[in-house]
């Protein structure tokens, strides 16, 4: 891991990366539209509403993905004091916010149909809505302070404490009753769901997932540029 | 066709939630590309070379 | 001690402490995080008819009565139920056997309820497999929770 702390090397595997990246999200997102859309059966109970869960259920998880992302490399820059590792986190953020906020939204429009209502304060969405706060004020406390240096600390500290809220969302479900449906995929006795409904499922996750190293490729390479533009700046005034 | 389109009678649903998805994600996409061009030419402007790995 | 370690036993200690806190928090405000009462909590429960709150359960089988748009019901966790008056539009999920939360007023055994959702159960399924199962005699239902 130190052996990447080096931004030149971070760079260079942020540029080997981005190509993989980039051609598997852009097969496995086509493939998991194919089947979503067209190649998998309505539900029994849902009917063709089941087809939202294809592009929610990912959105949520890349939600708690990158937050957990964003909150461990946040540690990693407190305790170790690596550049990169700000960047990381700093990168990740609105990917992060933009899933939440899909899978709030995509969570919305299937609500309104099947629970009869757009959204309820169960401790489930509640806990999710925290999350979307979370990574609004981690973009905004990174922006709040001329000094750079001191913005990045506030907003990693904000990370590492609002991570609690992580396992908060996921065992939601289990500790309280809510009206959100409990976990039917990442389950002890196996998932609950039909193989036919499962490959959409898993290809756009898979998707969303490869999506977001190729936009985090995209993110660490101008960032790191943007820092090197500011250090030559310095020196040339 | 129509049938299709129609999902069931849960189109007002289903297509927004996928083409907003869709949306969203694209709209990031293209909004790193264009950041990650416009450090490039500030790299360039400022007179540092690319940022080529050796 | 150096300098590194110090950071990173400060923010260990500081994680400890923080999860400890949200545990607490958490644990204090139980009954808040609760979205909904069981029909057997009704029933050990004692509620002025003026409160407002949620409950939930299975929709007991052929208890759905339909009179123009007043729909009345049986709301079952198996061991106590409570008949639920409603007034308005059912959520499509809405089904005998299924899950529902409503909310409104619990009084003389009545609940009369303002808002009437349905809960849907972890079982993603195409239709032809569900008959399948049902005919093996394999269907067996997970709903309720």
């Amino acid at each position: 891991m130190h052996r990447f702390a080096n931004p030149t090397r971070f760079v260079a595997l942020a540029r080997a990366v981005q190509p993989w990246a980039m051609t598997i999200a852009l097969a496995t997102l086509f493939a998991g539209l194919w089947f979503g859309l067209l190649a998998s059966p309505p539900d029994y109970q849902q009917g063709e509403t089941v087809r939202i869960m294809y592009v929610h259920v990912p959105a949520a998880w890349m939600a708690m993905f990158c937050y957990t992302g964003m909150a461990g490399a946040s540690a990693v820059a407190l305790v170790w004091k690596h550049a990169v590792a700000h960047v990381t986190a700093r990168a990740t953020a609105p990917i992060g916010a933009a899933f939440t906020f899909l899978a709030l939204v995509t969570g919305s429009l299937w609500g309104k149909p099947m629970w009869g209502t757009w959204w309820v304060w169960d401790a489930r969405l509640t806990s999710v809505l925290i999350l979307f706060f979370l990574y609004l004020g981690y973009m905004a406390l990174e922006n709040a302070f001329d000094d750079r240096a001191r913005g990045q600390r506030a907003a990693a500290i904000l990370a590492i404490v609002g991570a609690v809220n992580v396992p908060i969302i996921k065992f939601s479900v289990d500790w309280w009753n809510t009206l959100h449906q409990p976990a039917s995929v990442v389950r002890l006795d196996g998932p609950s769901i039909h193989p036919s409904m499962l490959t959409p499922l898993i290809l756009m996750a898979v998707g969303y997932t490869a999506f977001y190293i190729w936009v985090l490729c995209l993110r660490v390479r101008a960032d790191i540029n943007m820092s090197k533009v500011r250090a030559l700046k310095l020196r040339n005034a | 066709m129509n049938d299709y389109f129609n999902m069931g009678g849960y189109a007002a649903f289903v297509w927004p939630a996928f083409a907003l998805s869709f949306g969203v994600l694209a709209t990031l996409l293209v909004a790193s590309l264009k950041s990650l061009r416009a450090s490039e030419q500030a790299l360039l402007d400022a007179g540092a070379k690319t940022e080529t790995p050796q | 001690m150096k300098p590194k370690h110090q950071r990173l036993a400060l923010l260990g200690l500081g994680v400890l402490v923080l999860g400890a806190a949200a545990a607490l928090v958490l644990t204090a405000f139980e009954d808040n995080l609760v979205f909904f009462h069981s029909p057997t909590e009704l029933a050990t429960k004692e509620v002025s008819p003026q409160q407002r709150l949620r409950i939930g359960g299975l929709v007991q089988d052929g208890s759905l009565v339909k009179s123009g748009s007043d729909v009345r019901f049986v709301v079952t966790d198996g061991a106590h139920s409570i008949n639920v008056a409603y007034r308005g539009l059912l959520p499509d999920l809405f089904r005998e056997g299924q899950g529902i939360v409503a909310e409104g007023t619990f009084q003389n055994g009545t609940f009369t309820a303002r808002e009437v959702l349905a809960k849907h159960d972890e079982n993603y399924m195409p239709p032809e497999v569900v008959d399948a199962l049902k005919k093996s005699g394999e269907w067996q239902r997970s709903g309720g929770k």
